[in-house]
């Protein structure tokens, strides 16, 4: 896996071996390239077709939201980004995804790294059951990304990157379950810094938060965007409008429309598109 | 509500909701003194059994007092009675049951929660619960006629030869011994362990593994990481259980152990246990101080099973706060 050629942008290809720095600022010129490119991606559990033949590309250090009604496959689409859906049984796909160019649907493709470069923040949060320090420890141990001398550093910048750290800073040997439900997600956004990832999946984060924890997650997105790449699947389309670039439109397992986030939703191609964000439907 | 009542006396329906409340309520008050009545009988009963367990061994308490625990002779004719082998046995056959059922169960609970096929889980599960109902009387004749022939020809020269510098597998082989008690204890307490500890696992909720594996786990590293850290009380409860049941087993324990008054290192030898001692002198104790001296046992198997349970739980306890599930349960 990790003898496999690059391209110049030195992001971790071999996770378990060697300390990784931050991938660098992306340049100008790299700003041509998507940092996802999905291809012709189709995906059914069993028999029943979830996402039929998505084509479109996500650009580098920007917030994308998927928006659409219940069922339409925002979150299988996020899923199998990082082939989540594998855990479950009988599930079929077709075309491929490029995270970096680099196919995520190839034969061989390494989970493991696969998942440590594009992380994940669920719905609920969901810490675990150990300290602060060791919830975002979790990833860089596990993926023995730095030494640990320099455990406690990144921990720290993942907290201060998450906005977390002065509310923690004096409790990080405590366990992370007694943080409040907006803490504990942006706790659990801080362990997905932890592994230094290129891409960021968020699938609905805000949805058991309140309106104050959830507004400072939206800050949060915000501040993140300037280092990398998230996708965003949400229900709340003011979410949608007030964290993200850009725009895609999910019904029935098509993408009906994607674009510029403002206009989306100020003049939106499809008449499906405006149906939905104009509460007609969904 | 009351209020209202009060104001307007003369509405029928709500004189009637307000009887029919009342009635309820009454039936609450039956109800709620019935189960208090019910919670009560545990500690009343507890508190007796302790008594009897005391007025039956006050002659021995009195002619031996805390020198029965530590001496070792068993002597009925001469009536001198000291009760250590069959502490040291009772302990030592319990330990050895978990060291070997604890990492199997285990093993078995994961396989079964994480990775066994869906058509697997459910009659493996199944079976297991199964082997909890078989009578220990069973397990005690299949431990004559399978188990012990087969150790003594297989397993116990194996360990003696590859481990011969350890006091533990040295010394003579006859078959009953304290090891072949350990191993059919184990037997018996696996599927207690296995099946709690199974629920224990299943009630992990899947975020927390999709969690780990979002973070890059395998599948193995997020059970190692994350499922079992989780579950770690839960699993300690499982243990304990088999514990419990481990330091009081008798009849199958008493059918392979050989019933030695003795404490020997080796565990090929044959030892004692306090229940074993009981069940197996009762009935023909004659003398007032024999049968004291087994209430006795009785009294100090009662003492040693709380000791060791309360013991287990305190340090589970410090262990596992904080921990996802069990943890209420202890």
């Amino acid at each position: 896996m990790s003898a496999t050629v690059r391209p110049k942008t030195s992001f971790v290809t071999t996770p378990r071996a060697t300390l990784a720095p931050r991938p660098p600022a992306v340049s100008p010129s790299e700003r041509g390239t998507p940092a996802v490119d999905i291809r012709g991606f189709s995906f059914a559990y069993g028999d029943r077709q979830v996402l039929r033949n998505l084509e479109f590309s996500i650009e580098r250090t920007a917030v994308t939201a998927i928006i659409g009604p219940s069922g339409c496959g925002k979150s299988t689409f996020l899923r199998s980004i990082n082939r989540l859906n594998d855990l479950i049984p009988g599930t079929r796909h077709q075309g491929d995804i490029l995270v970096e160019g680099r196919s995520v649907y190839a034969p061989g493709t390494d989970l493991v790294a696969l998942r440590q470069r594009v992380g994940m923040v669920f719905q609920r949060p969901n810490p675990f059951p150990k300290s602060v320090f060791d919830n975002v420890a979790y990833g860089p141990r596990l993926n023995r990304l730095v030494s640990r001398r320099d455990l406690p550093d990144l921990v720290e910048r993942c907290l201060r990157q998450a906005a977390l750290w002065d509310e923690v800073k004096d409790r990080l040997e405590e366990p992370a379950t007694g943080l409040s439900g907006g803490q504990q997600q942006r706790l659990c956004i801080a362990r997905t810094l932890g592994n230094q990832p290129e891409l960021l999946l968020m699938d609905e984060p805000c949805s058991a938060l309140d309106p104050i924890a959830t507004q400072r997650v939206e800050e949060l997105i915000f501040e993140l965007k300037r280092d990398y790449t998230i996708v965003i699947v949400t229900h709340n389309m003011q979410q949608a409008a007030r964290v993200s670039d850009f725009t895609g439109f999910f019904d029935r397992g098509e993408l009906v429309e994607f674009d510029d986030t403002e206009r989306i939703f100020t003049s939106p191609a499809h008449e499906r598109t405006e149906a939905y964000i104009t509460g007609r439907f969904g | 509500m009351t209020t209202s009542l009060a104001s307007e006396p003369s509405t029928p329906p709500d004189v009637q909701e307000s009887r029919s409340l009342e009635l309820a309520s009454y039936g609450d008050r039956v109800f709620r003194w019935l189960l208090t009545l019910g919670a009560l009988f545990i500690p009343v009963l507890l508190g007796f059994l302790v008594y009897e367990l005391w007025q039956g061994s006050r002659l021995a308490i009195g002619e031996f007092g805390l020198s029965f625990v530590t001496t070792s002779t068993w002597d009925p004719v001469a009536e001198e009675f000291g009760a250590l082998p069959l502490i040291f046995g009772t302990l030592i056959s319990a330990t050895i049951a978990l060291v070997i059922a604890v990492p199997l169960s285990l093993g078995v609970a994961i396989y079964l929660s994480e990775f066994a096929p869906k058509s697997v889980r459910q009659p493996v599960a199944f079976l297991i619960s199964l082997l909890a109902a078989i009578p220990s009387v069973v397990y005690g004749l299949w431990g004559i006629f399978v188990l012990i022939p087969l150790l003594r020809t297989t397993a116990f020269p194996f360990l003696r030869d590859a481990f011969a510098f350890l006091p533990l597998f040295q010394g003579p082989i006859y078959g009953p011994s304290m090891f072949s008690a350990g191993i059919i204890l184990a037997i018996m307490v696996m599927p207690y362990i296995m099946s709690v500890s199974r629920e224990v696992l299943l009630a992990v909720p899947d975020s927390q593994r999709e969690a780990a594996l979002g973070l890059g786990a395998t599948r193995w590293e997020a059970v190692i990481t994350a499922v079992l850290p989780y579950a770690r009380s839960g699993i300690a409860g499982a243990v304990i259980l088999g514990l419990g049941r481990a330091l009081g087993e008798t009849m199958a324990v008493t059918m392979v152990i050989g019933n030695r008054h003795e404490i020997a290192a080796s565990l090929f030898a044959p030892g004692y246990t306090m229940a074993a001692a009981i069940a197996n002198e009762f009935s023909e104790a004659v003398g007032d101080m024999h049968l004291s001296a087994l209430a006795y046992v009785a009294f100090l198997l009662f003492v040693v099973t709380v000791l060791v349970n309360a013991g287990a739980r305190l340090l589970i306890w410090r262990v596992a706060r904080g921990s996802g599930i069990g943890s209420k349960a202890l």
